[in-house]
């Protein structure tokens, strides 16, 4: 395998039981994502853009092909070792923000950590560091019932960042919010993907989110009908540092 | 109803289940406790050297089953350690009737045993005896009456006497009372033509080396108290119904809490399988999740429990009346005693049920899918 290339899909297929027959939701997909890349899935709804990127993230496993996930064979891992990838390897962004409620902004981003070899003082520093990445250091001790949409979908991001995952995954994860706001998550999640070289792969079929991002893989009934890499003068250029308090580009 | 009202209720349940079962075990150990001390004063002292041939639970035994004093006890005798009573059964007639009982003599000036025999330390032509108040009312005979009473010399050769009674006297322990009449030792000896000669010889202190005499076998507290120990718990499987009732109202509770909370928790197990949880670490902690209710029920018991309990330990229950005929020690009141290891036991043996129970629905989790749970159908 392309040592550049951190995930390797080949000939993939996902199908689903369905009354007695099944559903292809994926069809023989062939995909390779480099380090730090900013990639879009973008497709109408039903075109198996979740169901990719579940596959990449372990989290479902394909019917037919391969998928390598940096060395591994999502095909090939037991449950413990996909979670032992995620737990070390991947960050997740869900349209839903899927904070634990009874945690506090600190405690919800330090969990990753927890479940990783960090001692105290590393998981303190860390969790700190992504705080600010995120213009959040003054929420640490609120409840996610205490934040904005924005302000939540934030401390999601810290949460999937903190670890310095290779690879991010989010789904629909300006779904919920209005213009503004997921524009100041874009920013940040662009910033993070320079400065720490993350991989971010999104599934989206929102246009703000498409301003952003650098390579757009087109799915359509399962099938990748397109991959283009985006000229940077189709996107807006850059403003400040990402910081919320400097507004978005609505 | 909410799902935090209806977990506050289960853990309420649970906290009841606590405290009865505590404070049930806690009378059955005061019951046990006080029946065990009131033996000991009245009928057992610190242990009882039997004849070879004495068997409580057969009185046509008693016939054979005497000897005289050994030797090697005369000296522990003489210094108030030990008491000889002679054992022997003989038949009264309490108004017409014909009534078989035990004859029992005892030294007067004995001090071992709670039985008031002082009375019996008078010069009356008939025999003095006394009797407990079970017997009393049995043949309705009270201080100052008379009755005849027929028995075998150990020749086999009947003879008659009367007897007067000289005292009656209130006890809770039932086997020093029903069917018995106390004689002083040296008339009953007199009586059966059997000098110096004993059925059992009662120690004042607990014996920790028994004398070892040929025809004559000691018996201890374990040995003398297991009857009775077994007797109160067997009684006692009335009440424990119950707490068991509590337990499993409590433990079906917990049960349901966590069905639930894994059925509305469906996107958080699915985010936690995300963030690289494994399913067996998923499971251990809503299994944690579901003890907690378990020790939250613990803290809430000791809340209003201790209070309780403790003025249980202080005022007793009182025992109804119709006990007294269950043929053991009861008092009229009894005072729980809660012991360290009682506690404790009591509280393991919940958080250990309620563990068991929280973590059976979570084998739920394993089969879920984390794609599915993170779609979080519900909410
Ligand atoms: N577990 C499943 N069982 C059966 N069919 C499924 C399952 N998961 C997804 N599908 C089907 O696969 C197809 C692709 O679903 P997927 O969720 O990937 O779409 P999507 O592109 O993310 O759509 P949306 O934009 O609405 O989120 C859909 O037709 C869906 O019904
Ligand atoms: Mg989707």
């Amino acid at each position: 395998m392309d040592n550049s290339n951190i995930i390797q899909i080949e000939n993939m297929w996902k199908q689903f039981p369905m009354g007695g027959g099944k559903f292809t939701a994926l069809e023989n997909i062939n995909l390779t994502f480099g380090k730090g890349e900013f990639a879009g899935l973008v497709g109408p709804s039903g075109s198996g853009k979740t169901t990719l990127l579940n596959i990449i993230g372990s989290l479902d496993v394909p019917t037919k092909g391969s998928t390598i996930i940096l060395d591994k064979s999502i095909s090939d891992l037991t449950h413990k070792e996909a979670a032992q990838l995620r737990n070390h390897h991947l960050g997740f962004i869900f349209q839903t923000y899927n904070l634990l409620p009874v945690y506090t902004v600190f405690e919800n981003v330090e969990y990753p950590l927890l479940l990783l070899d960090y001692t105290s003082d590393e998981r303190h520093k860390a969790v700190l560091d992504a705080l600010e990445w995120v213009g959040l250091s003054d929420k640490e001790k609120s409840r996610p019932a205490q934040l904005s949409g924005g302000e939540s979908q934030r401390v999601a991001i810290a949460r999937a960042m903190v670890k310095r995952p290779e690879i991010v995954l989010a789904d629909e994860p300006t779904a919920n919010l209005d213009a503004e706001n997921s524009h100041h998550i874009l920013q940040m999640m662009e910033k993070l993907n320079k400065e720490l070289e993350t991989t971010f792969i999104f599934a989206t079929h929102d246009e703000k989110v498409i301003k952003y991002i650098r390579r757009k893989i087109s799915l359509l009934d399962g099938k990748i009908e397109k991959d283009e890499h985006l000229e940077m003068g189709d996107r807006r250029p850059e403003t400040g540092d990402g910081r919320p308090e400097t507004g978005g580009r609505a | 109803m909410g799902a935090g009202l209806r977990t506050w209720l289960n853990v309420l349940v649970l906290s009841f289940s606590f405290v009865i079962i505590i404070w049930h075990r806690g009378i059955l150990d005061g019951w046990n406790h006080q029946a065990e001390v009131d033996t000991i004063n009245w009928e057992i002292g610190g242990g009882i050297y039997w004849h070879e041939k004495y068997d409580p639970y057969d009185p046509f035994t008693l016939t054979d089953s005497h000897g005289p004093v050994p030797y090697q006890l005369k000296k522990e005798i003489n210094a108030g350690n030990l008491e000889p009573i002679l054992i022997s059964q003989a038949t009264i007639y309490p108004d017409g009737h014909m009534q078989t009982v035990l004859l029992k003599g005892i030294d007067p000036e004995q001090m071992i045993l709670a039985l008031p025999t002082a009375p019996l330390d008078t010069m009356i032509n008939e025999i003095p005896a006394v009797i407990g108040t079970r017997m009393a009312k049995s043949i309705k005979l009270k201080t100052g009456d008379y009755m005849t009473v027929r028995w075998r010399d150990v020749n086999g050769v009947f003879d008659a006497a009367d007897i007067r009674i000289v005292g009656v006297f209130k006890t809770n322990v039932p086997s020093v009372d029903n069917g018995q009449i106390w004689l002083p030792l040296d008339r009953l000896q007199k009586m059966m033509q059997m000098p110096d000669e004993a059925t059992i010889i009662v120690a004042a202190k607990e014996v920790s080396e028994p004398i070892l005499t040929s025809s004559w076998e000691f018996k201890d507290h374990d040995f003398l108290l297991s009857d009775l120990t077994e007797m109160i718990r067997s009684k006692s499987i009335g009440g424990s119904i119950m707490y068991i009732i509590l337990l499993l109202l409590a433990m079906l509770a917990i049960f349901d809490t966590q069905v639930l909370s894994i059925f509305r928790r469906q996107r958080e197990i699915g985010t936690h399988m995300a963030l690289g949880m494994t399913r067996g670490q998923v499971i251990r902690l809503f299994t944690v999740e579901g003890a907690m209710h378990g020790i939250l029920a613990a803290l809430i018991a000791a809340i209003y429990g201790i209070p309780f309990l403790y003025w249980q330990s202080v005022a007793g229950l009182s025992m109804p009346a119709g006990t007294d005929d269950m043929g053991m020690a009861v008092a009229e009141k009894i005072l729980p005693v809660y012991s360290v290891g009682l506690v404790i036991s009591t509280t393991l043996i919940v958080l250990i049920v309620v563990t068991i129970v929280s973590f059976l629905p979570t084998r739920r989790i394993a089969k879920m899918n984390p794609t599915e749970a993170i779609k979080g159908k519900v909410i």
